[in-house]
């Protein structure tokens, strides 16, 4: 009998296992509780701020994505201020299609290349110099986006320069890395049994990667295009430095334009907090942010539609 | 580290006993002469000299590592550019391990199913169908018939006939090993390599799947690697025994199940290695 209220004891004494356990679990569920606090501190300042201009300066939604005229300085003719983002939203779209389809078949062929090809020197080479090319700052970019690409584009179409063509120039180098080296990831997943099924069968190499794994790895290669086109869509500074920042909705790819980060980047510093133009700049940051929120669920989307195929 | 030449010599004291089917009047389709393979610096296959005979099914056993698998899959070359193979594969009259052979034509002829079976993510139609479609066969009917063909011979059709079009990667085990027979007779090879091809399978498949082989022995002619010794001794008409790299015993699978002439295949064969 003793023995039994001893042994109870024992087992429900609290050990200091199981009060590193707890607090284990503590510290962890805090980190996760931070973590979605910040992200739902940030939409909800983000939002609240961007709502402003609807609710407390009464624009109208339809009219901020839709007018072509952004000057929240200057009231119109019937008193509304003309805060019409579609420029900014054009150019933000343009950009980021357009630098997407240029990088994807360079960064799906030296994906093919590293992978399948000469694996050798892919991971000798190419695979060190594509993660530099991620690590190297936007403003490396930008900066020679300004003193190369600018001038180049000047000097062939005429004009400034500064534009949609060579904001696309330098985003396509900038996202170039990241789509390449996650097309790799995207290659590297399909089994290699695929191959060596489709090689005993007769298939040629380059037949085995167009039929084969190409196809097997589409939806690793969606998802690396999409995660290269959230990367452009919020790239701020890069594009700022050669895009001309002119608020205008862009008549031609060398005429200056603007893009969403671009306004935002230029305009943030010089607004007095709460007043219309200040709220106007939250307004496109909300949009910002529902874009890059559309990306994560694309891409979300892409992936669980490729675990079902697998 | 043992370099080849010391090992050669351990072993050239070692008996052997590989029978010349020639001697005994079969038909020979496809022969390996001095055949060595080199992954690296590292021989994995020494002196790999067989001759396989038509319309019949040998068993290739022998402990891991003993290079039977290496030695099949130099067979219709799928060891490119993974290892080097030196010597001759002699198929019809033909040296294949020779760089002028077009290797994917050579496939054709010589197909090859692996151990795991590895359909593709495509409909069931679509697997068997591939090989065909990059041979430029695009006639539905043609491919249709091919398909139901290839598909009867591996006994899945019945199993399948109504679903040709959903994904193979639903089948199971048993069945995906033949659809994966399937696809690889559809191109009408000459010659199947089989990489035990049942060992990820549960023993009612594996039995449908030998069945399968017996039925294919009528018109194919078939080299399996096996680690199942009674499914060598149930399917195979001969046997051939590696060990480190090197095939010490050779003769029907008769002969070297009840009667091996060399003291490690009776060792073996009898369960007391390996």
């Amino acid at each position: 009998m003793k023995s039994t209220q001893q042994l109870e004891r024992q087992l429900k004494r609290h050990s200091k296992a199981a009060r590193l356990e707890s607090w284990g679990r503590f510290i962890s569920f805090s980190a996760l509780l931070l973590i979605v606090a910040v992200v739902v501190g940030i939409i909800g300042f983000v939002a609240s701020k961007g709502i402003a201009t609807f609710a407390t300066n009464h624009v109208s939604l339809w009219d901020f994505l839709t007018e072509k005229t952004w000057n929240p300085n200057i009231k119109d003719a019937h008193g509304n201020p003309e805060v019409g983002a579609l420029p900014m939203i054009v150019g933000s779209f343009l950009i980021t299609i357009l630098s997407a389809i240029v990088a994807t078949p360079f960064a799906i062929g030296t994906a093919v290349f590293m992978n399948e090809i000469s694996p050798n020197r892919g991971a000798k080479i190419l695979q060190p110099v594509t993660e530099l090319l991620v690590g190297i700052p936007s403003v490396v970019y930008g900066f020679i986006g300004l003193s190369v690409v600018v001038p180049v584009t000047r000097a062939v179409f005429g004009g400034s320069g500064f534009g949609i063509l060579s904001g696309t120039c330098v985003l396509f180098v900038m996202i170039l890395p990241t789509v390449t080296s996650m097309s790799t990831d995207a290659l590297k997943a399909v089994p290699r049994y695929y191959r060596e099924a489709s090689l005993a069968l007769g298939a040629t190499q380059w037949q085995t990667i167009y039929k084969v794994v190409l196809r097997a790895a589409t939806p690793g290669l969606m998802t690396a295009v999409v995660f290269g086109m959230a990367r452009a869509f919020g790239e701020a500074l890069a594009v700022q430095m050669v895009i001309g920042n002119a608020a205008l909705m862009p008549s031609s790819l060398v005429a200056p334009a603007s893009t969403l980060t671009s306004v935002l980047t230029t305009g943030i510093g010089n607004t007095v907090m709460g007043s219309l133009q200040n709220n106007a700049l939250w307004s496109l940051a909300l949009v910002l942010l529902l874009m890059s929120l559309v990306f994560n669920l694309i891409i979300r989307l892409i992936g669980r539609k490729g675990r079902m195929q697998a | 580290m043992l370099t080849s030449n010391d090992v050669r010599d351990d072993e050239a004291m070692q008996e052997r006993h590989v029978t010349q089917l020639t001697d005994v009047g079969e038909d020979i389709i496809l022969s390996t002469h001095d055949l060595h393979v080199f992954y690296g610096q590292h021989e994995a296959l020494f002196e790999g000299d067989l001759q396989f005979a038509n319309h019949k099914i040998t068993a290739l056993i022998g402990p891991s590592g003993s290079g039977k698998s290496t030695f099949l899959r130099s067979l219709n070359r799928m060891n490119d550019r993974i290892a080097t193979v030196t010597g001759q594969i002699m198929y019809r009259g033909v040296d294949v391990n020779q760089p002028a052979i077009d290797v994917y034509e050579m496939r054709r002829r010589v197909g090859m199913v692996f151990q795991r079976p590895n359909p593709f993510a495509k409909s069931i139609y679509d697997n068997i169908a591939f090989a065909l479609q990059l041979r430029g066969v695009t006639d539905r009917h043609q491919l249709d018939e091919i398909v139901e063909t290839s598909l009867r011979q591996a006994a899945l059709w019945d199993q399948v006939k109504d679903e040709l079009n959903k994904s193979a990667l639903a089948l199971s085990g048993g069945q995906a090993q033949r659809l994966c027979i399937a696809r690889a007779i559809a191109v009408k090879p000459d010659i199947l390599l089989l990489d035990e091809p049942a060992s990820a399978l549960d023993p009612v498949s594996t039995s449908q799947l030998e069945d399968t082989l017996l039925d294919l022995k009528q018109k194919y002619t078939i080299i399996i690697v096996t680690h199942n010794m009674q499914q060598a001794a149930r399917i195979s008409d001969y046997t051939a025994f590696f060990n480190a790299g090197r095939v010490l015993e050779y003769d029907t699978t008769s002969q070297i199940f009840t009667n091996p002439q060399v003291k490690i295949t009776s060792d073996y064969v009898s369960g007391n290695f390996g």
